[in-house]
């Protein structure tokens, strides 16, 4: 009983960091119709300078900022290089760039960093636990995580849907040349955009960085899980990117947790475990097939 | 094609022939049989870039799973050797050495597996395919770092290189040729598809879907089948290159190698048939030369990528021919 509830809490925790990588991707696709790989990148470059400011000033409270501004320049400064040029181009473009641009994060953290993971420690005030159940201590780090993103969750609905800018990126994911031709400087609004993702993005990368380890490779992984994310939640639609990511963060999850438990019911212990590896590992790609199959545009389609 | 463009067309796909064809002599003459090694990893991945060039050119559907079908393929491979030399069953039959048993078990396991992926991703288009095709394979990937009977993350290597009707093709060039063949062979069967009838509603389905369907064809049959014939070959290969590493791993299937497939498309030229031949050529000299100065390959390969896509859409092919430019 209190390991699912430990484990409910900590599915609810890795679908809130999806959800920050989602909820960039899926604005970024929506308002300019790009596909961008290299999303897994900016959540690589915000935990790499956390854990490097981390590391060099011994405070948690200043990698975090870092780690924002980090992500969000890089972000920012992919876009008016590179990401500008691909918007009028076919998704294969946008793709291949966009691959390019991972293999050279990957190279330069390899060639300037090295290819030790780091290490990175959560702040003090945050290192205890909380007792959230009689005997059940949970860690105090990862409360606070949860809180960030569902903070930002709410920020992000209530940015979208009452203030200017929100405005503005709706109209312009569905009415891209009418908002152009009302004097919108439509080229600031997508490199804003743009940004705002990476630094979602960089958020969730220092975020996790005192709960697993900071290595290169680690965008990418988080990346694939992200696009099943917003596969199911529907391309472009943030509440789709909340809701798949909260499914696929408890199911991944939740089936890593119990899939062993559940099969050494019925088989003996060798193959059960191997069973239940093969399946916890493809559990969520079975879910997005299962929900493309009754829904081919995703839970929450965007458009017509 | 018609005219001069036809006649450069044959011009250049004769060099490129007799170029592979001379590869061995030339090696043997050096006395360097790494240059036959380095030929065969071109002819392989050369026979994967032309399989995916068939959907991803011609039936403009981006793929970003090939590397699952060419993974697949070597798996089979290698997993019906291991038990030839274990000695234990597979599926209440013997392991096999034979490659014209293992190599077509390769192809037929790929098709299926792209059979079952592509009728589910294909029911979607444009961003939904590529990241549903990336997802499937990477689901793949994962089955096989589970599966630690065969080896799981460290992979599975393979005693001995399959007997060719009974025949050891342990000879460098003998194997370089058998994949030759194989290439060509692969090069002909796709260009006899596209200027089939089935390969008009492909080229014409990337135009217009509307169009075709509005033709009476079942587009979404014609592109899964085109889909399973990619998947075929790239198993194919994959069966190819399990017999030159004598080795299969996840990575085989890694979403890495899927996308280097793309860019030996892109690289060498969309939609030509020879093009991706050129692009695996170049991507594999371009990579041994550049690992080869330094270990931060990625660092110089990544921006090369990204030019290609900006500044070079139809790749070598299109600039030998005089179609450079966007």
């Amino acid at each position: 009983m209190y390991l699912l509830v430990e484990q409910v809490l900590n599915g609810f925790q890795l679908g809130l960091t999806l959800f920050l990588l989602a909820a960039g991707l899926t604005l970024v696709f929506g308002i300019m119709g790009v596909i961008n790989l290299a999303h897994g990148s900016f959540y690589m470059v915000g935990a790499y300078a956390g854990a490097l400011v981390a590391g060099a000033t011994g405070s948690f409270w200043l990698a975090v900022p870092a780690a924002l501004v980090a992500a969000a320049l890089v972000g920012m400064a992919v876009e008016l290089v590179i990401v500008r040029r691909l918007y009028a181009r076919d998704h294969l473009y946008q793709v291949l760039a966009t691959f390019g641009l991972i293999l050279f994060f990957n190279g330069f953290i390899a060639w300037k960093i090295g290819r030790a993971p780091l290490l990175m420690d959560a702040p003090k005030a945050l290192s205890g636990f909380i007792e959230i159940l009689p005997g059940l201590p949970y860690p105090t780090y990862r409360i606070a995580v949860m809180a960030v993103g569902l903070g930002v969750a709410l920020g992000l609905w209530f940015m979208i849907t009452r203030t200017r800018l929100g405005m503005l990126i709706r109209a312009g994911s569905t009415h891209r040349e009418m908002v152009g031709a009302l004097g919108v400087d439509i080229a600031k609004l997508y490199t804003l955009v743009f940004g705002l993702g990476a630094l979602l993005a960089g958020l969730a990368g220092v975020m996790v960085g005192p709960v697993r380890s900071v290595q290169i490779g680690m965008g990418e992984q988080v990346l694939i899980m992200t696009f099943v994310v917003i596969v199911i939640g529907g391309i472009g639609s943030i509440r789709g990117a909340f809701v798949g990511a909260m499914l696929i963060g408890m199911c991944d999850t939740l089936g890593r947790a119990f899939a062993p438990t559940l099969f050494k019911l019925y088989l003996s212990g060798s193959i059960a475990d191997g069973l239940a590896a093969a399946l916890s590992s493809v559990l969520i790609y079975l879910i997005m097939a299962i929900v493309l199959v009754i829904r081919p545009r995703g839970l929450f389609p965007v458009g017509s | 094609m018609s005219g001069g463009a036809g006649n450069t067309t044959r011009i250049l796909s004769a060099i490129i022939i007799l170029a592979l064809l001379s590869v061995p002599l030339v090696a043997q003459f050096m006395g360097s049989t790494y240059a036959i090694t380095l030929g065969t990893r071109i002819l392989i991945y050369a026979m994967v870039a032309v399989s995916l060039d068939l959907i991803l050119g011609y039936g403009g559907l981006i793929s970003f799973g090939h590397a699952a079908y060419f993974g697949l393929g070597g798996y089979v491979v290698a997993i019906l050797s291991f038990h030839l030399a274990d000695g234990t069953p597979i599926l209440g039959f013997e392991g096999t050495n034979e490659a014209l048993i293992s190599l077509p078990l390769a192809m037929l396991a790929s098709g299926l597996v792209a059979f079952v992926f592509g009728a589910l991703s294909l029911r979607t288009a444009g961003a939904y395919f590529i990241m549903i095709t990336l997802a499937f394979a990477q689901m793949l990937f994962y089955v096989f770092v589970a599966l630690k009977y065969y080896g799981g993350d460290d992979g599975l290597a393979m005693s001995a290189r399959n007997r060719f009707a009974g025949y050891r093709a342990v000879d460098p060039a003998t194997f370089y040729y058998i994949c030759l063949a194989l290439l060509v062979g692969a090069m002909a069967l796709v260009a006899r598809i596209l200027n089939s009838r089935f390969g008009m509603v492909i080229r014409g389905a990337k135009a217009s879907e509307r169009r075709m369907a509005a033709l009476g064809f079942p587009v979404y049959r014609y592109r899964l089948a085109a889909f399973v014939i990619a998947g075929m070959i790239a198993g194919l290969a994959g069966g190819l290159w399990a017999n030159l590493a004598r080795f299969v791993s996840p990575d085989m299937m890694a979403w890495t190698k899927s996308g280097e497939f793309m860019v030996m498309v892109i690289l060498g030229g969309l939609s030509s048939i020879v093009g991706p031949v050129l692009g695996a050529a170049a991507f594999i000299l371009v990579e041994s030369t550049i690992s080869g100065l330094t270990e931060h390959w990625q660092l110089v390969f990544g921006p090369i990528v990204v030019a290609i896509a900006l500044f070079a859409p139809n790749g070598l092919w299109g600039i030998l021919r005089g179609r450079g430019g966007k």
